[in-house]
């Protein structure tokens, strides 16, 4: 049988084989598995079947767990069902996980194994999670590459149905779920021929019936528990033998053989690894290597974890091992060892207890940890492995690929060590996001794949950054299959797609001797030579690089492909890469591009074929001159004034050296300062705002939705702008209050993202030129030396007291206030940052942050920097992200804190009246800190408590003066996305509010599941599409507001600063200030939106004009004074909401695919806006009595 | 009584059809022209610029912010495919065909002479009667000379005649130096009728926002004239087929236009204005003027009233124009002129 050959990632293999053999689907996303439930998804949508010829269900939920259970019902009902997982939402299943298997049910989940989050969160590879559930009774069955993702996909699947136990399917999150690769398809008939349709319906006869009523799930007692738990032992005992049957029975269908434990290597090996996932490759290729020249070597590569074979381990261990490393990708605090080290000594001392054992010594075993959270696994970290095999007393329980210079386990190695084969074409692109170099990539791969007899890898590196974010593409071709699992380190192709990188990274690392280096350049080919650092002109002659070069934008500009460069990249590496011969590489280079952007129009496709037509032409190859002839040297990473930490740490990991920084360099406990985006300068934007005094109002809209707090303004004297660099400019400012001052604006260029939303709110226009407002786009390059020198003289300026003479109760007045969330990697024109940054603005030097995870916590918490600051005082927001799942109460708990700390601060003062005081104890206690006057007095009335009680050392003066600051009114917010308000997180969320106690909860509504790449939540609109709701989403929002405000005793508003700024300053200051929980709902426009987000603020506008969001605040406290506690802030409708929706691409794109549908829903979502404004009218008229 | 006209070789019940216009955007509204009696509908237009950015903006935000960040490599499911623009047309016009037993006819909107032009070609693979193409052009570049402009509204009407074999009619606006003479080099290059006049986008000033607004204004009877002048003149004079729109309202409108020596009178402010049931209410109309004056035929009485025809062939012209201006000035109210 011919088998299709598809280049496709391994979680694409996992979802294909869990979709043949499922008739229910429950899906939650969650990094690295989601686009695992996307494709079912997809596949569900668009009517493709399974392998009994029937359409599954696929249906998203609102957690893992809620995934877990929805499966268990399914399973008990007796459906084939799968899910699939990673990280923290596999603990989130854990609980079902034993009920499951309790109830020996056959089913599999899938699961891109990742770290779960401990010291920090991490979304990358390792074992840490199924490690987690090893405990529960599943098997595990893992896979080291993406063909093998298929097909254990399948074996699994085929072994739970005869073992009945259930099955957790794991490969690498990211280094296999994301791996590009060229694998064979399975056919239809080898899940024919592996699926016993005897077995689903044994599995279907198991299923609860009234027609046959059973039940399950009982409670059991002291008597039967032990007993009853002990029945399943036969059935595990069983399975390691089905599940080779069952690998026996697919190697004689498909012809590839796997085993329990998988040795490669030298018969009479003597140092063997073991271990498991995608390292094993790795492993396998260096012993293949190693063996080649002689050397005594081999691994065993451990597909069946669970349960733990000792009979089949032993069989696959060569009887001359005398020295075993067990490899373990995980990492167990304070245990004997990790798992699967623990798990071979038992099996070893078993069988030598029992005298069964073949090795004629007990071999030494040593443990070692590597790879965390997708820490490279290179074969010169296996070589160190064996080399420290090979010494009398090899180092236990050690770390491999990091230095631990705190305990000592490292192992060193030689990183120049190095196996790569030369016939593998290894090709680096260096881009960014925008530029489309991954996407173009990805397509190069399917050609090389898909139309030669090649084999494909490709493999993608991401920064941490939304916006301006830089793309690493790792791709190889060779004529064998790829087990390389490690990044190329030795490449024949390097492209830097960005000039601007040759500064910042060392590019050209990577390039082996000889290599031919592709640069787009911005320059005519004979200057470019001229315009790169001394240092890279240096390695280029070191190291003999062919240089070609491309003015790629320019081209691309000609064509009307903007910033899209990647046809034109692609065209220039087939023609110089000689993978394919040009011509034939051109013609599949168009075919590619047929597929990609066919059913995007044909417009798209003749832009793109003439940027392949246009790309060789403009390429030119660089002479190379003998001497490096350059003057630019490569700039600090940061400036010498940066603090130590920024400049040891935060720095190396800046510059891509991360990887170098040895253990004690880390912070124990994961704490690390605040204040640090400011010291990473970017410089992503190509035009940014300028100032205009002369036409300024000084309104503040601008300062008030930069998304990066790039646009700040002072009010200072005449004399403090003494010594301000040539050009600085400053208006008159007008303010009553303020009649001698001037006003200043200034921009942070190099932190700007050129998004324009300050442009496009800005209302004042030139009245001699309509055209020009107060601030204008204007390219960076002739003003950033300027703008800098401005920036530098503007930052030391003092800042706005939060006690003067102007009441921060609006935006003209707040936009002088610094804010303490600056400079976040988030998106170019992000709708949620403005929202924090207000916060920031009004509250942060005394807020406490709980943030759920989402987009807020990665441009909030990802390293290196963090946006969250500090102001001269030293104070700030302190944040911090638990889970997902257990925001509300995250932050509940901090209001616990500072509820009980309080009381207990206060119990103090009294108490110690005598020894603090009695008119300093009574201020303390007295002081109305409803406002920021009375904030800044008890301040100082805590510093004078301090230094009266500072040197006395009675234990509860002590106290006192621990528990001091306490005194002062602290803001518990607690923030996150839709996905966790709405879905995840709604329970807890929903018990906070109840509670009744102090929180601001603060709702960044996106209407989707932003971070993980726009899943559909309860937030979703009717009509929008989304992904889990590829036919347009059938059912409207949840009114969470509504439902909050049904307790009467929560502050409740619903916000959109595009609307009304007035409302949304009104909204924050009245949360705050209420003595109870505060539920702000924020319209945030989205790059899920499928917007211009430099429009973002007038989509908002256009929502509440339309009647779609409604603004509206509830106030508890309204009802003591007699009055309706609903006030709506905005008027009736106006205007359809197609003018609203339409807009955007989430809405349009169902008009373009189901037009049908797209009008039923539309219509639909327009009479759901009719309802709900008329209810709220209602509420909104209701007398007072009613409402109370 | 014989209503019925031939309009580049479709033969029309009556000479009212409505123009293009959202009136026929989608097929509810399509089947409720022709309930209300209309013989003909032109569909709305299908702009060049459609064609372009409709794809291009579809492209740009299912790419925009993709493939950057490892969580997030696409905000958006995949579709099996997508009705863009001139897809989504073309489907509305092939169904319009199977829903109504009027002729239909496609209206495409552009002025250069690229790849956009073979949806011409689609349309009568869609199964259109025939093809309206509206040039809509307004020459801002004082380096453009007239000859220039003038030649690529010649080329692009020689290349849309040449990719179909339906008739093609040309709607332009009035702004040429020698309309007439420009009318027959239209018709050289392959018209098979003019549609005069386009009604050129007139922007506003938002005098509080300082912005330059959108705001087309429907037309009224008044602006019958300026057709109907270059009708008569037309008419006998270059061969080709016009119909008049921009100022049909009325009984009355209709039947000027035939008198001057249209084929058909098109509307749409009207209708946008009053509904489709307009339609027949000015058929009646039409009727029973026609009865009461004792005409048999719209034939009879088409360019009855054309400059050729006519008993004072310069009141066409430039003198008729000073008397007007004359008569004006003597106006009882005594109104100010200037």
């Amino acid at each position: 049988m011919v088998r299709e050959k598809v280049t496709i990632e391994g979680n694409e293999a996992a979802a294909y084989s869990a979709y043949k053999t499922s008739e229910v689907v429950a899906i939650y996303p969650i990094t690295p598995s989601s686009g695992m439930g996307e494709l079912a998804d997809f596949w569900a949508a668009h009517g493709e079947k399974n392998l009994w010829g029937t359409v599954p269900q696929v249906v998203e939920m609102q957690s893992e767990g809620g995934a877990a259970g929805a499966v268990h019902g399914a399973l008990q009902t007796g459906a084939m069902t799968t899910t699939f997982t990673a990280s923290q939402g596999l603990l989130l299943m854990i609980p079902n996980l034993y009920k499951i298997a309790g109830e020996l049910t056959s089913t599999v989940f899938h699961i891109a194994a990742r770290s779960i989050a401990a010291q920090a969160l991490s979304i990358f590879g390792d074992h840490s999670d199924v490690m987690a559930a090893r405990g529960t009774g599943w098997a595990v069955l893992f896979s080291g590459s993406v063909q093998e993702v298929m097909d254990l996909a399948l074996i699994s699947q085929a072994s739970t149905l005869k073992s009945r136990v259930p099955f957790l399917h794991a490969f690498d999150g990211f280094r296999t779920s994301s791996e590009v690769s060229k694998v064979e398809r399975l056919a239809d008939e080898d899940y024919r021929a592996m699926i016993d349709d005897d077995l689903v319906r044994a599995h279907r006869a198991r299923g609860l019936t009234p027609d046959s009523p059973v039940i399950r799930g009982t409670a059991q007692n002291p008597d039967v528990y032990f007993q009853g738990r002990e029945t399943v032992n036969p059935y595990y005992d069983a399975v390691p033998g089905i599940v080779q049957e069952m690998m026996d029975r697919f190697a004689g269908i498909v012809g590839r053989q796997y085993r329990l434990f998988d040795y490669v290597g030298a018969p009479d090996a003597e140092r063997v690894i073991v271990l498991m996932g995608s390292g094993g490759e790795t492993v396998h290729e260096t012993v293949d290597y190693l063996t080649e020249r002689g050397e005594k070597v081999g691994v065993i590569k451990v597909r069946l974890y669970r349960p733990f074979s000792r009979e089949h381990l032993l069989q696959a261990l060569p009887a001359t091992a005398k020295k075993i490393a067990v490899l373990d990708r995980t990492k167990e605090p304070g245990s004997a060892g990790e798992p699967l080290y623990v798990d071979v000594v038992t099996a070893l001392s078993e069988s030598m207890a029992l005298g069964e054992s073949k090795f004629a010594a007990f071999p030494r075993v040593v443990g070692g940890r590597y790879g965390l959270s997708s820490k490279e696994f290179t074969p010169a970290m296996v070589k160190g492995i064996f080399d420290e095999l090979a010494k009398d007393s090899p180092k236990n329980h050690f770390t491999i690929g990091i230095i631990d210079d705190v305990s000592h386990t490292s192992l060193d190695y030689d990183p120049h060590f190095d196996i790569e084969p030369d016939d593998v074409v290894r090709a680096v692109f260096w881009g960014l996001g925008s530029d489309g170099t991954v996407g173009a990539n990805k397509n190069s791969i399917k050609i090389i794949g898909e139309e030669t007899n090649n084999y494909a890898q490709g493999y993608f590196v991401y920064d941490s950054k939304k916006s301006g974010a830089r793309t690493i593409s790792h791709l190889r071709f060779g004529p064998r299959p790829i087990k390389s699992t490690y990044l190329i380190r030795r490449a024949n192709f390097v492209a830097v797609h960005q000039f601007g990188f040759f500064q910042t990274y060392d590019v050209l690392e990577p390039a082996a001797e000889g290599a031919t280096l592709l640069i787009n350049a911005p320059y005519p080919a004979d200057e470019v030579w001229n315009h790169l650092p001394r240092p890279v002109q240096e390695e280029i002659i070191r190291k003999k690089l062919k240089v070609y070069t491309i003015d790629a934008y320019s081209v691309a500009g000609d064509l009307g492909l903007g910033i899209r460069i990647n046809t034109i990249m692609q065209t220039c590496f087939f023609a110089i890469s000689g993978v394919l011969p040009q011509e034939e590489a051109i013609a599949e280079i168009k075919k590619a591009i047929e597929k990609t952007y066919g059913k995007r129009g044909e417009i798209v496709v003749r832009q793109n074929f003439a940027a392949v037509d246009a790309a060789v032409a403009h390429m030119y190859k660089l002479e190379v001159p003998a001497q490096a002839t350059g003057t630019i040297e490569m700039p600090a990473v940061v400036p010498d004034e940066a603090p130590e930490f920024v400049k040891n740490v935060t720095a190396m990991i800046m510059a891509g050296d991360g990887d170098l920084l040895p253990v004690s360099a880390m912070p124990v406990d994961g704490t690390f300062p605040s204040a640090t985006t400011q010291w990473e300068k970017r410089n992503v934007a190509l035009e940014v705002p300028i100032w205009e005094p002369d036409i300024c109002i000084q309104c503040g809209k601008c300062v008030l939705v930069c998304p990066h707090a790039v646009i700040r303004s002072k009010v200072v004297s005449e004399a403090e702008l003494a010594g301000a660099p040539e050009g600085f400019k400053t208006a008159d400012a007008r303010w009553r209050e303020y009649p001698d001052k001037k006003y200043t604006l200034q921009v942070s260029m190099e932190d700007c993202t050129g998004c324009t939303l300050c442009v496009e709110v800005c209302p004042a226009k030139d009245k001699s030129v309509a055209g020009r407002k107060a601030i204008n786009m204007h390219p960076i390059h002739p003003v950033l030396e300027e703008g800098r020198k401005h920036w530098t003289f503007f930052d030391k300026l003092p800042e706005q007291p939060h006690v003067d003479s102007v009441k921060y109760n609006n935006v003209k007045n707040i936009q002088l206030l610094e804010p303490l969330f600056e400079f976040s990697g988030a998106c170019a024109g992000c709708g949620e940052t403005p929202y924090l940054k207000l916060m920031s603005q009004l509250f942060g030097d005394r807020a406490l942050i709980a943030n759920a995870t989402g987009c807020s916590s990665i441009y909030g918490g990802n390293l290196p920097t963090t946006p969250w600051s500090k102001n001269a005082e030293g104070r700030g927001p302190a944040w911090s992200n638990s889970l997902f799942e257990d925001n509300a109460e995250f932050g509940m708990g901090m209001r616990l804190t500072l509820d009980k700390q309080g009381e207990y601060v206060r119990e103090l003062v009294v108490r110690l009246r005598d020894v603090i005081g009695h008119k300093l104890a009574d201020d303390l206690l007295s002081t109305d800190q409803s406002e920021p006057e009375g904030i800044e007095a008890q301040r100082a009335l805590v510093e004078q408590l301090k230094r009266t009680i500072q040197n006395d050392d009675a234990p509860e003066v002590r106290d006192l003066y621990s528990l001091a600051d306490k005194l002062v009114k602290k803001s518990v917010w607690i923030v996150g996305g839709d996905g966790w308000a709405y879905d995840i997180g709604y329970g807890g969320l929903d018990h906070v509010l109840a509670s009744g106690r102090n929180v601001n909860v603060l709702v960044l509504d996106t209407e989707v599941y932003s971070n993980t790449g726009g899943q559909s939540s309860k937030a979703t609109p009717m009509g929008a599409v989304a992904k889990f709701a590829a036919g347009g989403k059938p059912t409207g929002k949840k009114d969470l507001a509504m439902m909050a405000m049904t307790y009467g005793n929560v502050y409740v508003a619903q916000v959109a600063m595009g609307a009304s700024d007035r409302q949304t300053v009104q909204a924050f200051l009245e949360a705050e200030s209420y003595d109870g929980p505060s539920l702000i709902i924020a319209y945030s426009h989205c790059i899920a939106h499928g917007i211009n987000m430099a429009k973002g603020m007038d989509q908002q506008r256009l929502a509440t004009e339309t009647g779609y969001w409604p603004l509206f605040r509830y106030d508890p406290r309204l009802k003591e004074q007699g009055k309706n506690p609903f006030q709506l802030d905005s008027k009736a409708p106006k205007g359809a909401f197609r003018d609203y929706a339409y807009n955007e691409t989430r809405y349009r794109m169902l008009a373009q695919s189901n037009p049908e549908q797209a009008e039923i829903l539309l219509k639909q979502a327009q009479e759901a806006i009719y309802d709900r404004w008329q209810r709220y009218e209602d509420f909104a008229k209701q007398r007072t009595a009613e409402t109370a | 009584m014989d209503l019925t006209t031939n309009y580049m070789g479709l033969t029309l019940k009556h000479p009212i059809v409505p123009s293009a216009s959202p009136m026929s955007d989608n097929l509810g509204k399509i089947r409720q022209l022709e309930d209300a009696g209309a013989s003909a509908i032109v569909m709305y237009s299908l702009f060049e610029e459609q064609i372009a950015s409709e794809s291009l903006m579809l492209d740009h935000y299912l790419t925009y912010g993709t493939e950057s960040y490892a969580e997030a490599v696409s905000y958006f499911p995949h579709m099996e495919s997508y009705n863009v623009g001139p897809h989504e047309y073309l489907d509305l016009l092939r169904s319009a065909k199977e829903a109504v037993d009027i002729p239909v006819i496609g209206s495409l909107n552009g002025i250069s002479t690229g790849g956009w032009i073979e949806y011409a070609r689609h349309m009568e693979d869609a199964g259109a009667d025939g093809l309206e193409l509206n040039i809509y052009y307004i020459p801002t570049d004082p380096f453009m000379d007239s000859a220039e402009i003038e030649q690529m509204y010649l080329d692009v009407v020689h290349d849309v005649k040449k990719s179909v074999t339906i008739p093609l009619a040309v709607k332009v606006g009035p702004y040429f130096s020698s309309f007439a003479n420009m009318a027959m080099r239209l018709k050289q290059a392959g018209a098979d009728a003019l549609v005069i006049f386009n009604r050129f986008y007139q922007p506003d000033i938002d005098l509080e926002e300082l912005a330059v607004t959108p705001n087309l204004m429907l037309s009224n009877s008044h602006e019958l004239r300026l057709p109907l002048l270059w009708t008569a003149v037309l008419y006998g004079r270059v061969a080709v087929d016009i119909a008049i729109t921009s100022g049909v309202h009325t009984h009355e409108d209709v039947l000027k236009g035939m008198m001057a020596g249209a084929n058909v009178t098109m509307m749409a402010s009207g209708l946008l204005r009053n509904g489709p049931d307009r339609i027949g209410a000015i058929v009646e109309d039409l009727k029973r003027w026609m009865e009461e004056h004792e005409y048999e035929s719209i034939q009879q009485m088409r360019g009855s009233m054309s400059q050729r025809n006519v008993a004072e062939p310069a009141a066409f012209e430039r003198a008729n124009y000073m008397k007007v201006l004359g008569s004006w000035r003597q106006d009882p109210t005594g109104a100010d002129l200037r």
